[in-house]
């Protein structure tokens, strides 16, 4: 261990000493007083370490004994994750401390967790992997209960720690019979047993793998767990879920089959593109029948990750970058969403019904302009960037020869545009009812109006995340 | 500057959307006026300039003309440019839109959003026809879909939820589908440079699929999945019953750009991509298109014979009318494609008249059930001729443009397959039909209805509006050159051009 090791780990080690130390203060200081300077700081701080990460020198550094990997790919998916994080952030304080809800633990569970996932996304091996992951996934399973004298977000984080303790025995399961056939637990020696031929049992642990990370992105048939917690959780929470742990929990596969088992991408493509086509299916007709928008968002989520799952099942460097180029879009997308589903309310309190965006375009025009943009991005109709996301992952699912996966895709799409389409029917040719109030602070309306106006001024050339994400493919898949 | 003229008028209408958008507050009467006044003047500015492009076209020249071309994201272009197939196309929307906003005077509802709903529309209706890149194609194309969508909804009639929807849904699925095919094209041709896929030999080599035998491989394929999208848009037999409904709700300027121009998008599609970039898929499916157009064109006049809604009569009328069209594009010979494209431009502004016609005694009646009128000549001596007028010309009258683009087609039609030609000219017949028959219950006869006595005639602005949809309708009808003069020279190309792609068999075939 050299001082090179550490300083390719320090954002991490910056976080996770930053939320040890704020942890001191706050349970120091009286209670929950300092929550407000937390968030705020800790956004900051995530800001700045995504500035650093991004700014920060090119190049691929395996470091302790080839546990930690920091390359392109880590780092495009890390600045994700931190920018994303930090935006609920901020854009959650408002709706925290209305609520009564803005506790000090709530931003330092959240740097936590996106320690976590800066961990996830930087595995070079099995050990750092489930590392990261159980971090990210402990700090998640108490922010989900953070509203402890509610018995839905009770539920809501009991119900997400039993089936996330069941997917973590499925992936050490999996990630045991992987040593145990490989005599590794090191990614680029997996890599090297896989080369001549896989090991029946070597198979059964990526697949029990696969269905563990598959549930973290909550790819269906494992997504169970998501439209209960999203509805349970407090709806900043809701938001956060959507966002950064997906990012972190996508890389995470691409990592895995690629840097462990790229060798042999015919044994996890087709697990992969199977778990796209039930997600997206799923995702297109189960939302059709909801009536809560955080559900509603729950199940456009599946839909959305596969989509995303697309770009890696067909293991190609291209398709990596249509998946980092979703996640991305994706992630924009939700936020802006979540910044109006925070928003809306009846006699102060919060409501997510679908039914409470009646002519809500009559009351607030611009900010049902705004999540009209959003709500066609979603369901990928182009102008918007939206479609982007989705053209290029079917643009990878065609040019690796998967046509199929592509029709599969194209025609979920349109279902899911049904759903989409339902919320701008309420909120422009709804029933004549009293619609919810749409009260904001100036982040979230910042939010709102900035991803949207993104969402189609993006058009003209994507911010020029292209070639990062084309950089970080590369770097992923040789 | 020159180069970048299409993309002035395209992009003129949202600046002007735009700046709605943004700059004009509130809901009061100045308010509403502004709005239109600023939409009434953008659209006649983006005519004027639009006249200056057809100026300076050089129909002799096949080439694309105006051509703008700058690079984009993933190696796709933005890509500009117009050929004597699409520019009547453009000067067709540029001069139905001011028309359209003028019609609109009187809606008093959200009136700053309708006028930016039209004008965003007229933005992606002009790219559609302008665009030279696959993907630029598809955005505009199926962005469209997202402001028809809210006019219908909004604006729309009593049944406005399930027309919109079904409007939506049912183009969408059509769309995606060339999505998939489009992505297919790219990969097998590597550019989307619509030029360059134009010249490009898509693989013909029958190959098996699940143990069907697919005639003109590759080009079937894709020639199937753009259909899809085209058909839906056109609309075609069987897959025209989003049609009737959404006009039947749609706002009357929402019916108007409707049936007059957003149809065309898939006979143009139609000219751009299937017939040039897939000859021998073409070819393989011509003769069952062909006699879904037969079917169109008796069927839907059957069912246009049976209605009792206005709009809905002359949606269904449309269906029959675009069957001529379809027809005449697989003739693939000059006649053909010169009445298809005739028959296009001549529709647009016969059936966005009588759409307007329709709203007129809508405005003043609130129903467009036909057994609500009856003598309305003793009232509106005026309104009946303007009627009696595009009814005829609906009919296809000799001295209308109806007349020479049927006319056209089924010469074209003729030389393909008699048969499907002796079909479709009952249709002509059964036409003649439905029109005069609407016209006599709602205009001649006693004026019994006691509603109806006090009706008045058309004021000045409506007379102001049909003056330029008459003379046009007028001029082409007895002077038909004006149209073919422009695109002779571009349908020649086409024409020959997929003649000499066909397989020496596959052409002897299609002759017979």
């Amino acid at each position: 261990m050299t001082s090179a090791d550490f300083q390719t780990l320090l954002p991490e080690i910056v976080l996770a000493g930053y939320a040890m130390a704020a942890l001191m203060a706050g349970v120091y200081t009286t209670k929950d007083k300092l929550a407000p300077t937390l968030v705020w700081a800790t956004s900051g701080l995530l800001v700045a370490l995504a500035l650093y990460i991004g700014l920060g020198g090119g190049g691929e550094r395996v470091v302790f004994n080839g546990l930690f990997v920091d390359d392109p790919f880590a780092r495009f998916a890390k600045v994700t994750i931190l920018l994303s994080a930090a935006a609920v952030l901020t854009m959650s304080q408002d709706y925290m401390a209305r609520r009564d809800l803005l506790r000090f633990e709530y931003p330092i569970l959240i740097a936590l967790a996106v320690v976590g996932m800066m961990v996830m996304v930087s595995a070079a091996d099995l050990m750092t992997l489930y590392m990261g992951l159980e971090l990210q996934s402990l700090s998640l399973y108490v922010i989900a209960s953070l509203r402890r004298d509610s018995a839905r977000s009770s539920e809501a984080g009991l119900k997400y720690f039993v089936l996330g303790a069941l997917s973590s025995g499925l992936l050490l399961y999996g990630a045991s019979l992987t040593y145990g056939y490989a005599g590794t637990t090191q990614f680029a020696g997996i890599l090297t047993t896989v080369q001549d031929g896989v090991p029946l049992g070597l198979l059964f642990g990526l697949v029990f793998m696969l269905a563990g990370l598959a549930f973290k992105v909550s790819a269906a048939p494992f997504h169970m767990w998501t439209p209960d917690v999203y509805e349970g959780s407090p709806t900043p929470v809701t938001a956060f879920f959507a966002t950064a742990p997906k990012v972190a929990a996508m890389a995470l596969i691409a990592r895995l089959v690629h840097d462990a088992f790229g060798g042999v991408p015919d044994q996890w493509g087709q697990v992969l593109a199977g778990l796209a086509v039930a997600s997206m299916a799923l995702g297109a007709v189960a939302a059709i029948g909801q009536k809560d928008i955080k559900r509603l968002m729950a199940y456009s989520s599946i839909a959305h990750m596969g989509y995303a799952l697309i770009g890696v099942a067909v293991g190609t460097a291209f398709g990596i970058q249509a998946t980092l180029i979703y996640m991305v879009i994706y992630v924009t997308m939700n936020i802006g969403t979540f910044a109006f589903i925070l928003s809306l309310e009846r006699n102060g309190r919060p409501v997510s019904d679908i039914a409470s965006l009646h002519q809500f375009a009559k009351v607030e025009p611009l900010k049902a302009l705004a999540m009209l943009v959003l709500l066609f991005s979603l369901a990928g109709v182009p102008p918007m960037l939206g479609f982007f996301g989705k053209f290029y992952v079917l643009k990878a699912a065609v040019d690796a020869g998967m046509v199929w996966l592509a029709v599969v895709g194209a025609v979920a799409s349109v279902i899911g545009a049904f759903y989409y389409l339902r919320l701008v029917y309420f909120m422009y040719f709804g029933a004549d009812q009293e619609p919810a109030e749409s009260r904001m602070a100036p982040v979230q309306w910042v939010m709102l109006m900035a991803v949207a106006a993104i969402m189609v001024v993006g058009v003209i050339n994507l911010f020029g995340i292209e070639p990062a994400a084309a950089i970080a493919a590369e770097a992923l898949v040789r | 500057m020159e180069n970048q003229l299409l993309s002035i008028i395209t992009f003129l209408p949202l600046v002007a959307a735009i700046i709605l958008a943004l700059f004009m507050r509130g809901d009061d009467a100045a308010a509403r006026q502004g709005a239109k006044w600023l939409a009434l003047f953008t659209t006649s500015a983006t005519f004027v300039i639009s006249l200056f492009i057809l100026l300076r076209f050089d129909p002799s020249n096949t080439g694309f003309q105006f051509v703008e071309d700058r690079t984009w994201i993933m190696g796709l272009s933005y890509k500009m440019g117009v050929d004597g197939i699409s520019i009547l196309f453009v000067m067709l929307t540029t001069f139905l839109m001011p028309i359209t906003i003028y019609s609109c005077w009187g809606v008093e509802t959200r009136v700053k959003e309708y006028m930016i709903a039209f004008l965003v529309l007229e933005t992606l209706m002009l790219g559609v026809f302008c665009a030279l890149d696959l993907v630029l194609f598809y955005i505009f194309f199926e962005a469209g879909l997202i402001p028809m969508f809210l006019i219908i909804g909004i604006w729309g009639g009593k049944e406005r939820i399930y027309a919109a929807f079904k409007f939506f849904l049912y183009t969408f699925l059509g769309s995606v589908l060339m999505l998939v095919a489009m992505i297919a094209m790219y990969f097998d041709a590597g550019t989307t440079d619509i030029v360059d896929l134009l010249v490009h030999d898509f693989g013909s080599e029958a190959f098996s699929l699940l143990g069907f035998q697919v005639v003109g491989g590759l080009q079937t394929m894709l020639f199937l999945a753009f259909f899809a999208s085209f058909a839906v848009k056109m609309p075609m037999w069987p897959v025209h019953t989003w049609l009737p409904d959404a006009h039947v709700q749609a706002p009357t300027a929402g019916s108007v750009v409707l049936a007059a121009i957003l149809l065309k998008m898939g006979g143009y599609g139609f000219l751009r991509f299937s017939l040039p970039m897939f000859p021998v898929g073409s070819d393989v499916m011509a003769p069952l298109v062909l006699w879904m157009s037969a079917i169109a064109i008796v069927y839907t006049s059957l069912v246009a014979l049976a209605q009792t809604d206005m709009k809905k009569l002359i949606a269904y009328s449309s269906v029959a009318h675009m069957g001529f069209v379809t027809m005449g594009i697989f003739a693939a010979n000059q006649q053909g494609v010169d009445g298809a494209i005739f028959q296009m431009i001549s529709h647009g502004f016969i059936s966005g008249a009588l759409f307007l016609c329709v709203g007129v005694i809508y405005d003043r009646m609130h129903t467009r059930e036909i057994d609500a009128y009856g003598g309305l000549v003793n009232r509106m001596p005026a309104y009946a001729l303007v009627f009696m007028f595009f009814t005829m010309a609906n009919v296809g009258l000799p001295g209308t443009s109806g007349f020479v683009g049927e006319f056209l087609t089924l010469v074209g039609i003729f030389q393909v397959n008699t048969w499907v030609a002796a079909v479709a000219t009952t249709g002509v017949i059964l036409s003649a039909a439905y029109a005069l028959w609407l016209y006599r219950r709602v205009v001649f006869g006693d004026l019994i209805k006691e509603a109806l006595k006090s009706v008045t005639d058309m004021d000045r602005r409506e007379k102001l509006i049909f003056a330029p949809l008459i003379a046009m309708t007028l001029i082409l009808g007895v002077y038909p050159s004006l149209v073919t003069d422009i695109i002779g020279p571009s349908v020649t190309a086409l024409v020959s051009e997929y003649n000499a792609a066909l397989p020496v068999d596959g052409a002897a075939l299609a002759v017979n």
